[in-house]
């Protein structure tokens, strides 16, 4: 998985602070929160010098797309619904402790993040997800719950 | 929280695709057919929604009606001297009892999967010569899970999630993290002994029985031995984690009963764990057809056995001549229904070709390879999608269903009344 100090060795390292941060290490903190995008640092984007450095960082970003904001993607082809991190997931538990967090169907579907769909994890609601927004934590709960990797997250 | 009027709403439906039974299952429903499954994992979803139903009515080739299929049905059965009755552990409590009833009058075998897997185990356990316990106390109070020769993650996908190790339980709020051990003893690393983690035992294959003898002699406080050199200091943190449960469970798989020659080991085990260890410890089979559980107690409950009878003039014969492999093997029988099993694609040629020299009826919702070389098939609803009734988990709890629609299909129990009816 990307950390910041990866990132940050590709920007321009020049703190000019155009993009409205204090520092380059600031926007690669930033970057990897998906706060900004690579386009908001516009020396990397506009100087020649740095376009193999603007491209690598494009593609270290890019395996996001199409992932949900917290970066958490679903592999279909290998998920078979078990429902463990649904069970699992923390904020599953406390937002429907009686529901998915005993291990039955949804009671109360508002807040939950993961639920299961014709057998499959959906993910949805995935502000309240522990590793979204600014006080992020690492968890783990659906990932290390699941039998075949199919939960996944990625910058 | 939902509004009262939300709640109301809600309509959930059993899921029969394994010995679990979820009882939480949403559907919507679009031109007479499911749409959307929720809740249920891929094995429901495939029974529930992917499963049209593909059998059809016939008799030698031909498609036919319903009424045609069961009068050849019943002609065949009453020309029969000594009639074979298999399968019924995918068919209700009713369709099992009435086919009992059929069986009496018929003077036929009786016979289903059990026969051939968990039957020893159902015996004993139907005897209580072990404790066992339900899967709802599972959930609640249960601190230690152990899954031998099992793996509930690809055979019952809900089991780790819905009772034995994720959900919160009653007396177990704090989550699995803190409360809760799964222990996997497997040949192999399963997705079960993935979740698992560091407690995972491996054992060489048919190496089951010797493992638990030295488990019961690490309990006992003496050195574990086995002759495949399993590390004995291993075994020990094996037997001191099984000490300190509250609450254990074995759930115990079919790979576990085909690695042991006789029961005998697994009940000395069970004796052990209930002296030496903190709390109690239960045994649950990990049954896999969805109600294995409730031919072996209906039969136990009429006859005194859960399998392998046969019934003459009033009287019960049991005994390994009266199963399924062996009274097709001897010639013993001169017709065959087979209901919600598919023995031409589970058993050994040498087995099924003597089915194949006999009058062969098949009652299922699905076409399958002995439905296709059927003299008669007869297409049945499918439980819990377009047929009602109940059945038994897989610990024994009794869970009644209704059809998630309407159907044209019979029931299983519905075929057996107008066979017996046509006689």
């Amino acid at each position: 998985m990307t950390n910041a100090m990866e990132l940050y060795q590709l920007l321009p390292k020049t703190n000019c602070k155009e993009c409205g941060k204090t520092s380059c290490m600031a926007f690669a903190v930033a970057l990897l929160a998906r706060e900004l995008t690579v386009d908001a640092c516009p020396p990397l984007k506009n100087e020649p010098k740095f376009k193999e450095n603007y491209e690598k960082l494009k593609e270290r970003v890019s395996p996001a797309e199409g992932a949900t904001e917290t970066g958490l993607i679903v592999h279909e082809e290998l998920c078979f619904g078990c429902g463990n991190c649904v069970v699992a997931c923390p904020v599953n538990v406390a937002n429907d402790p009686y529901g998915v967090g005993s291990g039955n169907a949804p009671k109360d579907e508002k807040k939950l993040i993961l639920s299961i769909e014709d057998g499959i994890v959906r993910a949805k609601n995935v502000d309240e997800c522990r590793r979204f927004g600014k006080n992020k934590i690492l968890c783990t709960g659906c990932i290390v719950t699941c039998p075949v990797e199919a939960i996944e997250f990625v910058v | 929280m939902l509004s009262e009027g939300e709640q109301m709403e809600k309509e959930y439906y059993v899921c029969t695709g394994c010995g679990l039974l979820c009882e939480d299952i949403e559907t919507e429903l679009e031109k007479r057919a499911i749409s959307k499954v929720y809740t249920a994992c891929r094995v429901g979803v495939a029974h529930m929604k992917e499963n049209p139903g593909t059998a059809k009515f016939w008799v030698e080739g031909k498609n036919t009606d319903e009424a045609t299929a069961i009068g050849k049905a019943a002609a065949l059965l009453k020309a029969a001297k000594n009639p074979l009755i298999f399968g019924l552990d995918n068919s209700t409590n009713e369709a099992q009892k009435k086919a009992i009833e059929l069986a009496k009058k018929l003077n036929a075998t009786l016979d289903d999967s059990s026969s051939f897997s968990f039957g020893p185990l159902m015996a004993a356990l139907l005897q209580k010569k072990f404790k066992t316990c339900s899967l709802d106390e599972v959930r609640d109070k249960a601190d230690v899970s152990v899954f031998w020769g099992a793996d509930p993650s690809d055979s019952h996908p809900r089991q780790l999630s819905k009772f034995a190790y994720f959900p919160r339980g009653k007396e177990k709020q704090r989550g699995w993290e803190e409360e809760r051990t799964a222990i996997a003893i497997d040949i192999r690393k399963t997705h079960t002994a993935k979740i698992c983690g560091n407690e995972f035992y491996q054992v060489p294959l048919g190496g089951d029985a010797e493992f638990m003898e030295a488990l019961i002699a690490g309990l006992s406080g003496k050195l574990p031995k086995t002759s495949y050199k399993y590390p004995p200091k291993k075994l020990l943190e094996l037997a001191n984690l099984l000490k300190a449960a509250k609450f254990g469970v074995i759930f115990v798989g079919q790979d576990l009963l085909y690695s042991l020659e006789t029961l005998a080991p697994l009940f000395r085990l069970m004796d052990t764990l209930n002296e030496k260890a903190k709390g109690d410890f239960f045994l649950i089979p990990l049954l896999e057809a969805y109600n294995m559980r409730g031919f072996n107690e209906n039969l136990f409950e009429e006859t005194g056995f859960v399998n392998r009878v046969k019934f003459e003039a009033g009287s019960v014969k049991h005994g390994p001549e009266y199963s399924v492999v062996e009274s097709l093997k001897a010639k013993a029988v001169d017709a065959a229904l087979i209901i919600g099993s598919d023995p031409l694609a589970n058993l050994p040629y040498s087995i099924i070709k003597e089915l194949l020299e006999i009058p062969l009826i098949t009652i299922d919702p699905c076409e399958t390879l002995t439905s296709k070389k059927a003299q008669v098939s007869i297409r049945s609803g499918v439980s819990g999608v377009e047929a009602g009734g109940s059945a038994l988990r897989i610990d024994g709890v009794r869970v009644a269903f209704k059809p998630v629609f309407e159907s044209k299909c019979p029931s299983d129990e519905e075929i057996l009344l107008k066979i017996m009816e046509a006689f």
